[in-house]
């Protein structure tokens, strides 16, 4: 039976199919889907972890247990669990061990476009690269198998394109993988030095053992055409060269990206007579056919920036463009924004307000950063905002921490905001720590994390509770606000601001989008008493807008939240 | 066959996931190999967002480039004016008459450009506009504007109802079939 899936949905059933047991991930666009779907097979288990690193150490776990495991992850998740990888890289497996990361380029939903190779290449791990759905699936079962083939885990690089689309795919059934029997092994698992010195070398050996292998893999291949352009790509950049050159070209298909094969290399670049390598971000295949003598093309002719498209490789290598209609008049952009009745909206107007530093972290909440509001000076990375915090008050002293908080969603907290918190406790600050509670980890689209109360899939679950926590953490004042009530939520800010300690104010309010949260009737604008003010705007709520100098509300959009009544004095807006 | 492109671009939140989930199975149905692209994350806070659809014998590439698209499904006039230079020469533009207004025209910063569709027409693209919330409403609910825009666009490529009536089925939970037939109904009927 053939079934149009996403790259992510692909690759679940490929777990599925490969007899995996054990799934642990931490949500991350554009990864987030191949756990979420993985969950739907009873015959594997599959959790949120709190962070990546978790995630990854639970896999290993369980393949040292004998288990078929799983990991997945962004590709800046991976920076998190980058410290698991490395050794895991020496210890090996038992069980197959498969870890997913989902690189970004373009930065559709991203804070960078690492290219996650590098990975790869410096933790010494294999690596294979699909190029669309039904190679998800196929890379994802040949991972396992090569796994336990050369005792190591095996990364499958996944990107936005080929994890965001949909192409058929043949189902098969799953092959039952039983429990390798357990067998302690300190040699091989414990990694003090005197182990670890002997492993190496084991390392350095797989690296020469995978590379033969992947000379003579199906999972590289060439498609030989006309030879005066030959291309050497992988994942989906093969699918944009074949997209632009058809049987103009000649390819080399690399399925397998670490480490990379030497002699079919050569041979492609002998048989064809111009060379270009096309790969997205960075010059990782130029590089190995450049130290292997051969002359190829590549960042000379591609860009080490955002996405290639079938276009550009066609204007690039054909020297072809397209004929297209253009708008006459400038297009006003429409960048992303906080839904209406998002619950960081109110709490976001009150930092604008105060004019306060604000240090940003990664969620829907980095939206506070964009115009209305603009209420954000720094984002980095999950968990930034709190330690980003701490440095701040600590170089610019007793003023600063009266005038500056930081501000984290519920799950990133829990990710790697928490030991921030403890530094500020231990290392003393008396810092503003802003807990954006809305009950759900919101961006990659509704996962439950550690304070929800569920687990993923959906079952009663022990919950953190943030108070509690923040106690223990040895915070003294910790507050609980509703961001819908906007008067109260500044009024607190500004108390715990003057405070001479360090203090929490969790901001409680489950997001807009859930489906049990229920909605008010949408609001009105009167407009007999509206005299457009425009007051209203300064929230920045995309159901609001300005129609013949006075404001309307788009009905399919409102959700009745309310905070725009607070905003307008003459109490125009109205059920 | 040539390979076709449709492109299903809106704004975040107005179900394009779903129209291009009906499209899609439309399209195996028929035997066509078929790649749809979406966007998730972030650019679906109330952004600009687009899929696209690409069946044939082979597909490649999952992604349409400027001047590729051989039909142009849009939510929203301001978005079929962002995509126009994706539409192929002769192809067909489908655009509801909704505007919402983007953040910078809010804040004042931009201005919504005025009688967009005729701009569009006089650029010399094929153009059905479709008050396809409204008939959404009629239908039972303002959510069903996705299924309106296909019951336009079905009119526009050479598949029998019954396929799509079928693909409606696969695709919309049971509780909702009926008003979503209802809402491609009134779409087939419309332009």
């Amino acid at each position: 039976m053939k079934k149009l899936m996403l790259g992510n949905e692909a690759f679940a059933r490929g777990l599925y199919e490969a007899g995996c047991r054990i799934a642990s991930s931490y949500p991350g666009t554009p990864s987030t889907e191949i756990t979420e779907e993985v969950a739907k097979y009873d015959e594997v288990y599959a959790e949120w972890a709190p962070n990546e690193k978790v995630a990854m150490e639970v896999a290993l776990g369980a393949s040292i247990a004998g288990a078929r495991s799983f990991c997945a992850m962004k590709h800046v998740g991976l920076n998190v669990a980058a410290d698991p990888l490395y050794t895991a890289g020496y210890t090996g497996v038992t069980g197959g061990m498969v870890i997913a990361v989902a690189d970004d380029p373009g930065m559709h939903s991203s804070q960078n476009e690492q290219d996650s190779r590098h990975h790869a290449i410096a933790s010494k791990v294999m690596m294979v690269e699909p190029s669309d759905s039904a190679e998800c699936k196929e890379f994802a079962k040949a991972a396992f198998d090569l796994s336990e083939r050369f005792d190591t885990p095996v990364i499958v690089r996944m990107s936005t394109r080929v994890a965001h689309s949909q192409s058929a795919v043949e189902l098969c059934d799953r092959e039952e993988h039983e429990l390798i029997p357990y067998k302690k092994n300190i040699q091989k698992f414990v990694m003090m030095p005197g182990n670890a010195i002997r492993r190496h070398p084991e390392v350095e050996q797989r690296l020469v053992d995978i590379r033969e292998y992947a000379e003579t893999s199906p999972l590289n291949r060439v498609e030989y055409n006309d030879t005066k352009i030959g291309v050497i790509a992988a994942g989906i950049s093969y699918q944009y060269a074949k997209d632009a050159l058809g049987a103009k070209a000649s390819y080399l298909k690399l399925g397998i990206v670490n480490p990379l094969p030497v002699e079919i290399i050569k041979d492609f670049c002998d048989k064809c007579e111009t060379v270009y390598v096309i790969e997205q971000l960075d010059d990782v295949i130029e590089t190995h056919c450049k130290k292997h003598g051969l002359n190829v093309h590549g960042k000379d002719t591609f860009s080490l920036l955002g996405e290639i498209s079938q276009a550009i490789v066609r204007e690039k290598i054909l020297g072809e463009t397209a004929e297209f209609n253009e708008f006459p008049e400038n297009v006003p952009v429409r960048p992303p924004v906080m839904c209406a009745g998002c619950p960081h909206r109110g709490l976001f107007y009150c930092l604008s307000k105060l004019g306060v530093m604000v240090s940003g972290d990664i969620g829907c909440y980095t939206l506070g950063a964009t115009a209305p509001l603009q209420a954000m000076d720094s984002t980095i990375c999950m968990g930034a905002s709190i330690s980003g915090l701490h440095g701040f008050n600590k170089a610019r002293g007793a003023e600063s921490e009266k005038k500056s908080v930081a501000v984290i969603g519920d799950s990133t907290f829990m990710h790697s905001g928490m030991t921030g918190l403890v530094n500020i406790a231990y290392n003393a600050t008396n810092s503003t720590v802003i807990i954006l509670d809305n009950s759900i980890t919101g961006m990659t689209g509704h996962q439950q994390n550690p304070t929800t109360g569920k687990n993923l899939k959906g079952d009663p679950a022990a919950a953190v509770n943030l108070v509690d926590l923040c106690h223990a953490i040895g915070i003294k004042s910790v507050r609980v606000v509703d961001p819908y009530h906007m008067a109260e939520t500044e009024a607190v800010i500004k108390e715990e601001l003057e405070k001479d300690e360090p203090s929490v104010i969790i901001s409680r309010r489950p997001c807009a989008l859930l489906k049990y949260v229920k909605h008010n009737p949408p609001l009105h604008c009167d407009q007999d008493k509206c005299v457009g003010c425009k007051q209203c705007l300064k929230i920045g709520c995309p159901a609001i807008s300005v129609h013949n100098k006075k404001m309307t509300i788009d009905h399919t959009q409102c959700v009745g939240c309310g905070i725009c009544t607070e905003m307008c004095k003459l109490g125009a807006i109205v059920k | 066959m040539e390979t076709k492109s449709i492109m299903i671009v809106g704004v975040g939140g107005q179900g394009s996931l779903l129209a291009s989930r009906i499209i899609g199975n439309v399209l195996l149905s028929q035997g066509f190999e078929v790649k749809v692209s979406e966007v998730h994350g972030m650019s679906q806070r109330g952004g600009s967002v687009v899929t696209y659809v690409k069946y044939g014998d082979e597909v490649n590439s999952p992604v349409i480039v400027k001047g590729e698209a051989d039909i142009i499904i849009s939510f929203e006039q301001l978005e079929a004016a962002r995509w126009l230079p994706y539409l192929k020469k002769g192809g067909h533009l489908v655009t509801s008459t909704q505007q919402i207004d983007p953040m910078p025209v809010i804040n004042g910063a931009a201005v919504y450009p005025d009688d967009i569709i005729e701009k569009i027409k006089a650029q010399g693209a094929d153009v059905i506009a479709v008050d396809a919330l409204t008939l959404a409403e009629q239908a039972g609910t303002a959510k069903a504007s996705n299924v309106v825009l296909m019951g336009v666009v079905s009119t526009k490529m050479p598949f029998d109802e019954s396929v799509w009536q079928a693909a409606l089925e696969q695709c919309v939970p049971a509780k909702f079939l009926e008003l979503n037939k209802k809402a491609f109904a009134l779409g087939r009927a419309a332009q």
